[in-house]
C-alpha cells in the first residue's frame, strides 16, 4: 500500500506492506536510520519521534495509519554541523555513552520541554496547575519512557536543564 | 614493520611530561555531533537495497533432538527466499576471546529459545510472519536438568586457600556464616545484536554489532568454514556492549551462511526477545560467607564458596569470589566455586563477572559484621586492608584504597550517620551505607597504528569503542605525544583490515589499546627528534611546534613523506611481580518507605582511584553508569525462568527491570583521586568501566539495613523481600 507523510518538513511517499511500523518505515523505507529499534514493543523509547509535534515510539505506530501525519525524526533537528542547542548540550554534558538511545532521549525531551512548558502535569508535580517547575524530579519523571542502560542518566538530565535555560 | 613492547618492568611517566596538556582533559567526544544527530551508523543502519531481511526462529523445547523443519509450512509466504539451518548454525554466542566458533549442536537442543533456524524474505515483515508460522517438530528429552536448585549435574571445584581457614575461624571472637543468592542478569544493551553479511566471492563482509574485532574475526570463519584472511568485520559504532557482544552471535553466522546461499546482503537483527533467549547472561549465584574476627575487628578468617551455573560445553563459570581474594587479608582464607549444569541460555561474562554479584555478599557480610563488633563499618575496613595480595603474596602496584574510604566518608557526611532505623522523613526510613570497590586490572596484547602528515595524524586500530570513549582517549594519547590540537587527530576503529587490538572487554581496552597507540606515537617521536638532531628526551611537541637541539621549527618542515609507525604492546614480568586493580569506596543514601517497603536511591557517593584518568569526562560517566548498574543489580534486575521449562520468562525490557531516570537520583557523585600505576601499562593507567559497579550494589543494601532494619540475602530489595525482611528483623 502507499502513504503519504511529511517527515521532517519534506513530503514523502511510501510503498509499504501493511504491517509495517512507522519505524520501519523511517529506517528501511526512507533511509532515516537515526531513529532506533531497541524493543520494537514501546518499552524502550529509542524509536521516540514527534508526530504532528507529539512525541511517540514510532515502533508502534503503524505506517498506514499516518496518511498525510507531519513527522519529525532527529535528522530534523540539526546535522553534525548544526547541532541544535538540545543536541550541543548532550554533547558538552556527555548526556550518552554508546549514542544508540540518544536520538530517543533527544526527541523525547524535545517534545517534554513543549509539554512542560504548555502547563501538562506528571506524576512528579505538586498541583495539576500553575507552572511546572523545570527540576530534577521532573523531568526524571518526564523522562523515564526512555531507557539508557549506559546509564548517562543524571548527564541526560543535566544536559536537558541546560538546553531548557539557554532556549528560554 | 610492527614493534614489540613487554611490560616488563616499571616505564617512564612520559605523559605527564608532554607539553600539550590535553591527557585528562575533560574534552567532548569527537563522535558526539554524529551520534546526537543520528548519524552514527550502527551495524542495522545499513541497508543495501539488495538486502534481504533474516528472522531467527527459536527452539520450544528444553532439550532434544530436532525431528523436522516443515519448510512447506512457510512456502506460501510472499517473498520467502529460504529457510536456513544445518551443521555450522552455533548453539550460542562464542565466550569472549574463544578464537573458535562456539558449540554447533546439529540438530540438537540444548535449552529453550536457542535459535535453530533463519528465515529470510524479502521483507521484515515478510520474514517475521513466516518465522513465527515455522512448524517444527521435536523428539524431546524427558527429566531435563533445568533447576538449578535441583540439578545433580555438579561439577565440584577444590578450594583455593592461604592459611588454615577452619583454625582460624574457629578461634575467632565474632563470627559470622550467611547465605545469599542473585538472580541471573541480562548486560540488556539497548542495541539488539544485529549483523549484516555480504559476499565478494570468497570474501565475507561482516557488520556487526561486536566488541573484540580480532577474536569475533577467527570464531566467524571457524563457524562459517573458511579462512580467516577471507574475513573482514565491521564495527565503528556499537550500542552498548557490557560482554554481550564478546563473541560472534547465531545472528552472525546465520546471516553469513544464508548470504553465501542467496548471493545477496542478508540482515539479521535479533528481537528483544531473542535476545534475552539467546545471548550470554549473567549466572544465578548462591554465596556462602564466613567471616571471623577478634574483638577489635581485625579479620582471622574469610571465606567465600559460591554456586553458579552454565550451559553443558561452556567453560565460563562466572569469577564470584574474585574480589574477596585480594580486598581483605586475613590468616585463613578459603574460596570454593560449584558449577551446576543446565539447560537454561548459557551463562557468560556480563559487565564484571565476578565483582558484581560476588561483591554484593561480601560487602553486605562486611556491613553486617562491623555491626556485630559494633564498629564503624568504614573503620572496620580500613583496619583489614592487606599490603600485599593475601593469595598470592604479590605487592599491589598502586592502592589507594584507605584514601578512598578516607575521603569519601569525609565528603559524604557518613559522621552524620544514624543508628539502624532511626531516621524517619515522614512515611519513609532514611539511612546511609558504604561498600569498598575493586576490579582486577589487566593489559592485554593489542596493537595500533599511527601516522602523522603534515595535516595531522590518524589513529588506526580494530579496538572498538562500545560507548566508553575509545574515540575520545586514543586521539588525546595520539594528540599528547605528537603536539596536536585534539582536532587535528583522527581515530578510525572497528575494522579488521586495522591492526589488531584486545577489544572491549575486561575494563582493559582503554589501557590495552590506548599503550598501542602511546607506543606508536612514541616510535613516531623518535623519528621527529632525528630529525631534529636532538635526542627524544630533549624533544618538545607542542601545538604543531617541534622543539629541540636549540631550535624549534614547525612540525609541517619536519615531515616530508607521511610517517608511519605501528606498535603493539603485551604483559610482562610487570604482571607477576605486582598485583594491579582499580580502588574504590561508594557511599548512598536511600529511603525506606514504610508500608510498601519502596525504596528510593536518594544520593551516591563513588570515590574511585584507577591509575591515570585519560579523559575526566568519559571516565566519569564510565563510573556513573557502574553505579547506576549497581542500583538495578541491588534494588531491580531479576532475570527469572520456569524451572519446569528453562523458558525465560523475563524476556523483554517490561518485564527485566533495567534502571530508568525515575530511578536515578540526579545527585550522583564521582571523584577520582590521583593515581599512576606505573606496573600495568606505559600508560600508567587501570581500567574503569567495571569499577563503578563493583560494591555499588552493596552500599545501597547496606543503606536499606541502616535506614529500615532490613537484611537482604536473596536479591534484588525488591519491595516484597524489604517488607519481610522489616518485619523479620523487627521494624
Amino acid at each position: 500500500m502507499r502513504t503519504r507523510l511529511t517527515v521532517n518538513g519534506e513530503p514523502r511517499e511510501i510503498e509499504h506492506d501493511t504491517r509495517t511500523t512507522l519505524l520501519d518505515a523511517l529506517r528501511d523505507h526512507l533511509g532515516l536510520t537515526g531513529s532506533k529499534k531497541g524493543c520494537d514493543h514501546g518499552q524502550c523509547g529509542a524509536c521516540t519521534v514527534l508526530l504532528n509535534g507529539k512525541r511517540v515510539n514510532s515502533c508502534l505506530c503503524l505506517a498506514a495509519m499516518h496518511e498525510g501525519d507531519e513527522v519529525t525524526t532527529i535528522e530534523g533537528l540539526g546535522s553534525p554541523e548544526a547541532l541544535n542547542a538540545l543536541q550541543k548540550a548532550f554533547v558538552a554534558k556527555d548526556g550518552f555513552q554508546c549514542g544508540f538511545c540518544t536520538p530517543g532521549q533527544i526527541m523525547s525531551a524535545t517534545a517534554m520541554l513543549e509539554e512542560l512548558r504548555a502547563g501538562e502535569p506528571s506524576y512528579a508535580s505538586a498541583s495539576l496547575e500553575g507552572d511546572m517547575p523545570l527540576d530534577d524530579a521532573e523531568i526524571a519523571e518526564r523522562m523515564s519512557g526512555n531507557l539508557c542502560r549506559c546509564s548517562a542518566y543524571p548527564l541526560i538530565r543535566e544536559a536537558i536543564a541546560m538546553a531548557a535555560e539557554v532556549k528560554s | 614493520m610492527t614493534k614489540t613492547f613487554r611490560m616488563d618492568e616499571a616505564q617512564p611517566r612520559l605523559l605527564d611530561e608532554t607539553g600539550q596538556g590535553i591527557i585528562g582533559a575533560p574534552l567532548d567526544r569527537p563522535e558526539g555531533p554524529k551520534k546526537v544527530s543520528g548519524r552514527a551508523a550502527y551495524a542495522a543502519d545499513g541497508m543495501p537495497d539488495n538486502a534481504a531481511h533474516g528472522v531467527l526462529v527459536r527452539a520450544t523445547i528444553p532439550r532434544g533432538r530436532i525431528t523436522g523443519i516443515d519448510t512447506a509450512s512457510v512456502a506460501e509466504t510472499p517473498g520467502l527466499l529460504g529457510v536456513f539451518h544445518g551443521p555450522r548454525f552455533i548453539r550460542n554466542p562464542a565466550q569472549g576471546m574463544a578464537g573458535e566458533a562456539p558449540v554447533q549442536p546439529g540438530d540438537e537442543v540444548h535449552y529453550h529459545g536457542q535459535p535453530i533456524a533463519l528465515v529470510v524474505a524479502e521483507s521484515f515483515e515478510a520474514a517475521r510472519d513466516a518465522a513465527q508460522r515455522l512448524v517444527v517438530s521435536y523428539d524431546a528429552d524427558a527429566n531435563v536438568d533445568t533447576d538449578p536448585a535441583k540439578t545433580d549435574a555438579l561439577e565440584k571445584g577444590d578450594p583455593e586457600t592461604a592459611g588454615d581457614f577452619e583454625a582460624a575461624f574457629s578461634k575467632a571472637d565474632v563470627t559470622l556464616d550467611r547465605a545469599y543468592s542473585t538472580p541471573p542478569h541480562a548486560a540488556a544493551a539497548m542495541e539488539p545484536h544485529a549483523a549484516l553479511a555480504e559476499w565478494e566471492g570468497e570474501t565475507l563482509t561482516l557488520r556487526g554489532a561486536q566488541q573484540m574485532l580480532k577474536t569475533n574475526r577467527l570464531e566467524l570463519a571457524d563457524a562459517v568454514g573458511i579462512d580467516p584472511e577471507n574475513v573482514r568485520i565491521l564495527s565503528p559504532y556499537i550500542g552498548g556492549g557490557f560482554g554481550s557482544k564478546l563473541g560472534i552471535g547465531p545472528e552472525a553466522v546465520s546471516a553469513a551462511l544464508a548470504a553465501r546461499e542467496l548471493r545477496r546482503p542478508v540482515r539479521v537483527v535479533m528481537a528483544r526477545q531473542t535476545v534475552f533467549d539467546a545471548v550470554l547472561r549473567r549466572t544465578e549465584t548462591t554465596q556462602r560467607l564466613r567471616l571471623g574476627a577478634d574483638r577489635s575487628g581485625r579479620l582471622l578468617a574469610l571465606s567465600h564458596d559460591d554456586r553458579v551455573t552454565n550451559l553443558q560445553d561452556e567453560g565460563f563459570a562466572e569469577p564470584v569470589s574474585q574480589a574477596s581474594q585480594f580486598l581483605y587479608g586475613a590468616e585463613g582464607l578459603s574460596f570454593a566455586q560449584t558449577l551446576a549444569r543446565v539447560s537454561r541460555t548459557p551463562s557468560g561474562s556480563v559487565r564484571a563477572p565476578g565483582e558484581a554479584v560476588g561483591m554484593l555478599a561480601l560487602e553486605q557480610a562486611m556491613d553486617e559484621l562491623a555491626e556485630m563488633l559494633g564498629m564503624c563499618p568504614v573503620e572496620l575496613r580500613l583496619k583489614n586492608l592487606p599490603e600485599k595480595n593475601p593469595m598470592t603474596g604479590q605487592p599491589f602496584s598502586a592502592t589507594r584504597l584507605a584514601d578512598c574510604l578516607r575521603d569519601g566518608a569525609e565528603r559524604f557526611g557518613w559522621k552524620d550517620r544514624k543508628p539502624v532505623g532511626t531516621r524517619r522523613d515522614g512515611e519513609w526510613y532514611v539511612g546511609m551505607g558504604m561498600a569498598s570497590a575493586a576490579r582486577s586490572n589487566m593489559l592485554i596484547e593489542s596493537a595500533a597504528r599511527v601516522r602523522l602528515s603534515a595535516e595531522g595524524a590518524v589513529v588506526e586500530t580494530d579496538m572498538t569503542d562500545i560507548g566508553t570513549g575509545t574515540y575520545a582517549i586514543l586521539g588525546q594519547i595520539a594528540a599528547e605525544m605528537l603536539g596536536l590540537p585534539v582536532e587535528k587527530v583522527e581515530v578510525r576503529l572497528g575494522d579488521t583490515r586495522f591492526p589488531a587490538a584486545a577489544g572491549s572487554g575486561g575494563s582493559f581496552g582503554a589501557s590495552s589499546a590506548g599503550s598501542a597507540t602511546f607506543l606508536a606515537a612514541k616510535a613516531i617521536r623518535e623519528t621527529l627528534a632525528e630529525r631534529m638532531g636532538c635526542e627524544p628526551s630533549d624533544l618538545t611537541l607542542q601545538n604543531g611546534m617541534a622543539r629541540g637541539g636549540n631550535r624549534e621549527v614547525p612540525l609541517s618542515e619536519l615531515i616530508d613523506a607521511e610517517l608511519v609507525e605501528e606498535a603493539s604492546v603485551e604483559a610482562g614480568d610487570t604482571s607477576e611481580s605486582h598485583f594491579s586493580s582499580g580502588f574504590g569506596a561508594h557511599f548512598a543514601e536511600v529511603a525506606v518507605h514504610a508500608y510498601t517497603g519502596e525504596v528510593r536511591v536518594r544520593r551516591m557517593l563513588g570515590v574511585m582511584a584507577m591509575g591515570r584518568i585519560l579523559n575526566e569526562k568519559t571516565a566519569r560517566s564510565q563510573a556513573l553508569g557502574g553505579m547506576i548498574w549497581g542500583v538495578g543489580s541491588a534494588l531491580t534486575e531479576e532475570m527469572a525462568h520456569d524451572p519446569r521449562t528453562g523458558h525465560m520468562v523475563t524476556r523483554d525490557l517490561a518485564n527485566y527491570h533495567v534502571p530508568a531516570h525515575a530511578d536515578v537520583p540526579g545527585d550522583m557523585t564521582v571523584v577520582f583521586l590521583e593515581e599512576r600505576d606505573d606496573m600495568a601499562n606505559p600508560i600508567q593507567t587501570k581500567g574503569i568501566g567495571e569499577l563503578g559497579i563493583s560494591g555499588a550494589g552493596a552500599a545501597i543494601l547496606n543503606a536499606v539495613r541502616n535506614a529500615c532494619g532490613a537484611r537482604i540475602y536473596d536479591m534484588p530489595a525488591t519491595p516484597d523481600r524489604v517488607i519481610a525482611a522489616m518485619d523479620a528483623a523487627g521494624y
